[in-house]
């Protein structure tokens, strides 16, 4: 047997009495952690292949199984911690990168959770959501900066008016979240189908990521926003006319800078024809590009987009938040995108090497900050809507989004979690247990498209529901009063730098 | 004595700015009044302060004042600024830069009764002044300047205008101490710390007539007032009365920001005050569809109409979301031209409106209408939304 140095991270807890060797948990588990031996009518569990996605936990009938974290499998150390350990460990086995699905889980500062939303109280009656309309309704697209307008009176005396400004292309959405940018092939077309159906059912969007657009989702057409990105997969004048707004994806929030790779064992006949590249290849997204090297070239790719869609359709870029992004984005906005989307580092990913997902990027929450500022202070904010993703985790982190200057926000991981996803980060070797991040057939029919977009239905409805709470609450009853306004937010535990980023007051101090 | 009371003045009227500075908001509850003669016939200030007097409960002697438009017929033509000072040094600094920007067609103390009335009053000048430059060169991207047409006249009197309210932000935010309450042409705001009655009898607004008058008695939460904190808040033409409170003001305040309005002084009133000016001077939008922009009809109610209408109220929603006017409110707002009242949309707080011949009356409650008018032709309750205008036959101003 191998020398083997690194240690498995769960242990698998059986408990015999309750087991009734029924092998549920063996045919779940596409990890083979579970292994009948029906000589001695006994279910073995393998510690070191588990990775932790609690399928077995949750399909076992009898409740037989927990899955645990293993404790002190190292000495402790708070320096080389176990992570560390394990890693070098890998590395050394393997010489490569190493690889991680889903957002960064560093216990790096959540401003989110350091800031705290305002309510109305005497002087300004809070407003009962239930009883009182609450009006969530957005809209994304460049604003000009007035409306002409021929104001005329008909024969009874009733005004006429006539508008002489055309309005630019808008996506309307019934609340201010869409699905964020995940492609077909980094999770299945049963994933891909609730998120549309989803979108189409509820008043809002999906991306279809780079992945290209399948044919069987061309009838969700006004519910969609198709993504350019560097690979350009599937991308032709169909594709960009099966959508109501194209998204040019300059970066990703799990890996800034850095390309993608969709291995070949992962294109499949269906995501060959729809990514438009031969079966069993590996799909390569470069870096950069290869048309783009400088903001001018970004400009002449949005033009040839609006060209190629007869400006009829939004066309938007989505970048990650690193440290200039505020000078970048008011750069986008010059180079005439219609909205900007900003994806912080903690963002979900199908694959992204490691080191880059850890340690690479800047939270949202202070990218939008100060993006926000910034256009403002260029007096182009208004040109323009801010979309923000990279771990929205619930209805108060949106609304704490808004409140700080964002026009809407995407999800995806908790798009994900809604389908079944727990967060295993195993993403990119594509076993995924729950049937999302997958293209084997006997993988992917565990995610029932019907149920996947009840699931999200229904998370979409309950967010809506506790941002009308929360909008009524502190006396506002439409999301447009509340775009901006920091003044409803106050910070808890923050330096003064942080709360100078974020524009807001620390809690306790008054207006 | 007097030395003393001096000295506590200028320390109020510096602190509370600086107060202001901070961006501090103070949320407040109020009574606002407002009377027009439609025809443009003037009346004296006895009317609004029998009026204002009879909501003595909403306010808390923090706060009072009246805005008076046709005061000044003998300086029509001139602006009238009205300014608080704290001393000598504030006024001298201010009478610079007005000296350097206008001649002094004549200026004075503001006349004032006994000042047991009120507390701590700041030193109040009015001044009426000419602009000296005409922006006849500077006008209509330098091509040959017209002063008889209307398009090359309208530039020109913008650009004054612009000029004003530059001055005006300037002074206000540089230079300590000094505060320009009003800066209109024949009209005038005055207003200080104390119940309207008493800031109307202090400031014997019964010895000026008008033809619109417009009145605020104010209810802070706060025990610290300033005198140039009190309402009608003023700048050009417009003065704006207003009881509740913006939940929106951030998203109003961005707004505005965008297009060059600097709000310095935190308020409700002033935030208000900039969109009234930006939408209704700057972007010309006609004043009887203002209200679907500042208090736009619900989505359900949009809806419900016709194709034409709903696609313009789409409009609105998006390219004026930030001029949505959110929380409770009712305002009125008014320039030379017209009375403007409204509420928030969903009508939190109390407005009522009557008419009885030319006259057009808006108040908080009924019973201050009732003590001046006591058998109106119509009075009405305007539903949340819904304006109530009034509007000046300045055919008959003119021609007086």
């Amino acid at each position: 047997m191998a020398l083997k140095l690194a240690q498995s991270e769960f242990e698998i807890e059986r408990d015999s009495q309750k087991c009734i060797s029924c092998q549920v948990c063996v045919r779940q588990c596409s990890n083979d952690v579970h292994e009948y031996d029906s000589d001695e009518d006994i279910i073995y569990s393998d510690n070191d292949k588990c990775v932790g996605c609690h399928r077995c936990e949750n399909l076992c009938p009898t409740g037989a199984i927990k899955i645990k974290e293993k404790e002190a499998e190292f000495k402790k150390n708070y320096n080389w911690t176990s992570s560390h350990l394990r890693n070098i460990y890998k590395q050394a086995d393997s010489g490569g990168i190493i690889l991680t699905g889903m957002g960064c889980d560093k216990p790096y500062p959540v401003y989110w959770d350091h800031i705290l939303f305002n309510a109305a109280q005497v002087t300004n009656p809070s407003i009962d959501p239930l009883r009182e309309p609450m009006e969530i309704k957005t809209f994304i697209g460049r604003k000009p900066d007035k409306l002409n307008m021929e104001i005329s009176k008909d024969k009874n005396g009733n005004t006429k008016i006539k508008l002489k400004t055309k309005i630019p292309p808008q996506l309307e959405l019934s609340t201010p979240i869409m699905f964020s940018a995940m492609s077909y092939g980094s999770i299945s077309f049963n994933a891909c189908m609730s998120l549309a159906a989803a979108a189409s059912k509820f008043g809002t969007f999906y991306n279809t990521g780079e992945g290209g657009l399948h044919e069987d989702l061309y009838g969700f057409v006004n519910n969609t926003i198709v993504q350019v990105a560097s690979g350009r997969f599937g991308v032709d004048k169909n594709y960009l006319n099966k959508a109501a707004a194209v998204e040019i994806k300059i970066g990703q929030g799990a890996k800034p800078g850095i390309g993608g790779h969709l291995p070949g064992e992962k294109v499949t006949r269906d995501v060959s024809r729809t990514r438009m590249i031969p079966k069993g290849t590996d799909a390569l997204s470069p870096a950069p590009h290869h048309d783009i090297y400088s903001i001018e070239d970004l400009s002449q790719l949005i033009y040839a987009l609006k060209e190629a869609t007869d400006y009829k359709k939004p066309v938007g870029v989505k970048i990650s938040a690193v440290h200039n992004v505020a000078p970048i984005a008011s750069g986008i906005v010059r180079a005439g995108a219609d909205f900007i989307t900003i994806d912080g580092f903690r963002g979900g990913t199908g694959a992204a090497p490691l080191v880059i997902r850890d340690n690479v990027g800047i939270p949202i929450e202070l990218a939008l900050a100060s993006v926000d500022r910034r256009l403002r202070e260029e007096g182009i904010r208004h040109k323009v809507s801010i979309i923000v993703a990279g771990s929205i985790r619930s209805s108060s982190d949106v609304i704490k989004a808004i409140a700080l200057g964002a026009d809407a926000a995407y999800i995806g991981t908790a798009a994900l979690v809604a389908m079944g996803c727990h967060l295993c980060q195993k993403c990119y070797t594509g076993k995924c247990n729950w049937g999302i991040a997958t293209q084997d057939p006997y993988l992917t029919k565990r995610l029932n498209p019907e149920i996947g977009t009840r699931r999200l239905l229904n998370l979409l409805h309950s967010w809506s529901l506790e941002k009308k709470e929360m909008l009524g609450g502190a006396g506002i009853n439409a999301i447009e009063s509340l775009k901006g306004s920091r003044e409803h937010l106050r910070g808890i535990d923050l330096s003064e730098k942080e709360l100078a980023i974020l524009g807001i007051k620390h809690a306790g101090e008054a207006w | 004595m007097n030395n003393y009371k001096h000295m506590e003045t200028t320390k109020n009227l510096k602190e509370s700015k600086q107060h202001c500075f901070s961006r501090h908001r103070i949320p407040s509850g109020c009574a606002v009044f407002g009377i027009v003669n439609e025809s443009g016939k003037t009346f004296n200030g006895s009317m609004v302060l029998d009026g204002i007097s009879m909501m003595h409960e909403r306010s808390n002697g923090l706060g009072g004042g009246f805005a008076a438009y046709g005061i000044y017929p003998q300086f029509k033509e001139d602006w009238a600024f009205h300014i608080f000072y704290d001393g000598s040094i504030s006024k001298s600094q201010t009478e610079d830069v007005l000296k350097e920007n206008f001649k002094i067609i004549f200026y004075e103390e503001i006349p004032t009764k006994n000042k047991s009335f009120v507390k701590d009053p700041p030193n109040m000048y009015r001044y009426f002044l000419k602009l000296k430059n005409n922006f006849v060169d500077s006008g209509a991207n330098k091509k040959k300047i017209d002063t008889d047409s209307r398009i090359d006249k309208d530039i020109i009197k913008e650009k004054e205008e612009d000029f004003i309210v530059d001055l005006v932000m300037k002074v206000n935010s540089n230079i300590k101490g000094a505060y320009i309450i009003s800066s209109g042409k024949n009209m005038g705001i005055f207003k200080g710390i104390g119940y309207p009655e008493d800031i109307g009898q202090f400031y014997k607004i019964d010895d000026y007539s008008a033809y619109l008058w417009t009145s605020h008695g104010r209810f802070p939460t706060n025990s610290v007032g300033w005198w140039g904190g009190a309402h009608p808040f003023g700048l050009l033409n417009w003065s704006v009365v207003h009881n509740g409170e913006i939940s929106s003001y951030g998203a109003n305040k961005r707004f505005v920001d965008g297009f060059g309005y600097e709000c310095t002084l935190s308020t409700d009133t002033e935030v208000v005050t900039y969109l009234f000016d930006l939408l209704v001077r700057k972007q010309k939008i006609d004043l009887s569809i203002i209200h679907l922009i500042l208090a736009s009809p619900l989505w359900e109610e949009i809806k419900k109409m016709p194709e034409d209408k709903r696609e313009i109220l789409k409009a609105f929603r998006i390219i004026y979301s930030g001029a949505l006017m959110n929380g409770p409110f009712s305002i009125i707002a008014a320039n030379s031209d017209f009375m403007y009242a409204l509420n928030d949309r969903i009508k939190l707080r109390p407005m009522v409106a009557a008419k009885k011949g030319n006259f057009l009356f808006v108040s908080s409650e009924e019973a201050a209408i009732r003590k001046v008018c006591s058998s109106p032709d119509i009075l009405w309750h305007p539903r949340g939304g819904e304006p109530v205008i009034g509007v000046v036959n300045k055919q008959n101003i003119k021609n007086k």
